[in-house]
């Protein structure tokens, strides 16, 4: 199946000028990288709502801060490693502890940052700000779900982080938030099941999902139904739909762009490890450092295409059958 | 300018002198806290809410109402002293500072102190945090003015020249910066341990408006934050030359008292001077 792609940035952009045009209180920071993270296009528009602190990020997460308390709803953005890694302290302190209402996003996140090398890549982000009280962590998987989550998390009071990417990457849901021909609901906190299946549970987020439905794909011609979820809120997280995958189908497979340490697949394993431990495989970047290359050269290098989470899948699905978590 | 009264700054110098008082007995309640610097601020920080500022304690969130951003969070005895003589909360809290259950938290929490506008502690950040207020109140067209008091050992944080820069960008007229110069840190002075010097000249270059005063002089300080008022197109530095410490003999100038409370023998003592005090008052 082909399908045309989209940088989930672009989508943040256009989606922010949108709601700037409805809401006067919305206003935009970059550090410097304003044209790459597309916060340019809403200052553009709005000129006089939108500030560039210069490379200065902790500045950019603090003068955030300071706008929230008087009721803007700021929309900071760098690149994902920068906004997570160099400010994470003023995220801490004046974001999170203040529960203000400050909208971090944050675009080049994962290894799909390509060519710019490990400097650059962003594979941390996910499990510093999960970490945090009050913080809201969103990785949209495609354009339509970055449009719905930009306007979602405009709505929501809270801090937000929301991981958006460089690469065009492949769009999964048709406009109107439609699978498949079947409709679904873009909520904060609700994973959606994009393919349902009991043979083993693929939970992905970000650009792992289009890659996990190839899996499903491949899997079901070798007879194994996956089940596919987009996992696209990581906190909170959607326990109920975890744990009932876990239920269902006895096998789990997680998928994230981004280390195997402190993300998605941690927070699966931390909800399964208290409620039912089954059998789970985690797709992810393994600890190290990931370097430059074009981003399906870098996919491929640090396993993380359709082919590895399908493997992946046939292992937590072998696992189950060999009943090893009995004794 | 408006000229000022005897009797404003007689009135500011008993507050300052009571505020000193609950300082050290809350901290001592506590058995810890930082009394040094917020005998260094005390001085000022009576002006900004007795006379300087337009807050109402009846409505903590009044849209209108000036800021103050302590981005030293650490001086936070001498901001609790205050906001509970004006009747934030109860006057009873005080000694309930940094214990389980108190809305008085070891560095300012804005979500359970009232009148607290930016939780701190984490040095380097409240200026830029008064920075986006101002901002918000340019966009706003509200005329409320934003202050923010920095510590001297705190501007060693890179997150300062960053406001710095931003502040003066903007010109931001209506933030008011000021500088608790008792230039000692926790390892010793700024001078030894990372020199600040030339500090007024380093914020005149920044592209602020930069006022030297006697942080401990009532008239300077009011002084200094009128002409702050009135200056446009810059934001306003205004470097305070205080004493850590100041007004207890036996703590000006002593870096032992940056971070701990009290021992017995030494509230007696420092009860002793305060009283003496109020009767030479």
């Amino acid at each position: 199946m082909s399908r045309p792609k989209i940088a989930t940035r672009d989508a943040y952009g256009r989606t922010l000028i949108e709601l700037g045009r409805k809401n006067t209180d919305i206003v935009a920071l970059d550090a410097d990288l304003a044209d790459s993270t597309r916060s340019g296009w809403f200052g553009r528009e709005f000129p006089e709502r939108f500030f560039d602190v210069g490379i200065a990020e902790e500045n950019l997460i603090t003068v955030a801060a300071g706008l929230a308390t008087a009721g803007k709803i700021p929309f900071a953005s760098s690149f994902a490693v920068f906004a997570t890694e160099r400010a994470f302290n003023q995220i801490r302190q004046s974001v999170a502890f203040c529960n203000l209402n400050v909208k971090i996003v944050a675009s080049h996140g994962g290894v799909t940052v390509g060519e710019d090398g490990a400097s650059h890549h962003s594979i941390f982000d996910i499990a510093l700000m999960r970490i945090l009280p009050n913080m809201t962590v969103v990785v949209p998987a495609d354009a339509v779900e970055t449009v719905l989550a930009t306007k979602a998390i405009a709505e929501y009071y809270g801090p937000v982080y929301m991981r958006t990417g460089r690469s065009a990457v492949p769009q999964i849901y048709e406009d109107g938030f439609k699978f498949e021909g079947k409709q679904f609901n873009f909520e904060l906190g609700k994973a959606v099941t994009l393919k349902e299946g009991s043979d083993v549970a693929i939970i992905a987020t970000g650009l792992m999902v289009s890659e996990s439905l190839s899996a499903a794909d491949k899997l079901a011609t070798e007879g194994v139904k996956a089940r596919v979820i987009d996992m696209h809120t990581i906190k909170p997280l959607d326990v109920g739909t975890i744990v009932r995958a876990a239920a269902d189908c006895g096998a789990v497979v997680t998928a994230e762009e981004h280390t195997i340490l402190g993300g998605l697949g941690s927070a699966v394993a931390e909800t399964l490890a208290s409620s039912i431990p089954v059998p789970m495989e985690v797709i992810g970047v393994r600890d190290v450092f990931t370097l430059s290359g074009s981003p399906d050269a870098l996919l491929n290098e640090y396993g993380l295409t359709a082919g590895n989470i399908a493997e992946a899948a046939k292992r937590a699905k072998a696992r189950k059958e060999k009943n090893e978590y009995s004794l | 300018m408006e000229s000022i009264s005897t009797n404003l700054v007689a009135d500011l110098k008993r507050k300052a002198h009571d505020f000193r008082r609950d300082i050290l007995e809350m901290t001592y309640a506590a058995g810890s806290g930082h009394p040094g610097g917020s005998l260094s601020a005390i001085d000022i920080l009576t002006v900004l809410y007795y006379h300087t500022m337009r807050v109402d304690p009846k409505n903590p969130m009044w849209p209108d109402r000036d800021r103050f951003v302590l981005s030293k969070g650490h001086s936070c005895p001498a901001l609790y002293a205050i906001l509970a003589d004006l009747g934030f909360f109860p006057k009873e809290e005080l000694m309930r500072l940094r214990k389980p259950g108190s809305i008085l938290q070891g560095h300012p929490d804005m979500n359970l102190t009232p009148g607290v506008e930016m939780s701190t502690g984490s040095l380097g950040q409240g200026l830029s945090v008064a920075c986006g207020m101002a901002i918000a109140a340019r966009l706003d067209g509200k005329d409320y003015r934003v202050y923010c008091m920095v510590g001297d050992g705190e501007a060693q944080e890179g997150n300062i020249w960053e406001g710095a820069m931003l502040a003066a960008h903007h010109r931001l007229d209506n933030l008011t910066t000021i500088l608790d110069r008792n230039v000692m840190q926790i390892d010793g002075t700024t001078e030894q341990i990372m020199a600040l010097e030339p500090l007024a000249e380093k914020w005149r270059a920044f592209g602020w408006n930069v006022l030297e005063i006697d942080g401990h002089d009532m008239v300077q300080i009011i002084s200094a934050l009128e002409l702050a008022k009135g200056t446009k197109g810059k934001p306003t530095m205004i470097v305070a030359n205080t004493v850590k410490g100041k007004g207890i003999s036996f703590m000006e100038n002593e870096l032992a008292y940056h971070g701990r409370a009290l021992t017995k023998e030494e509230m007696e003592r420092a009860r002793e001077e305060l009283r003496e005090k109020d009767e030479s008052a």
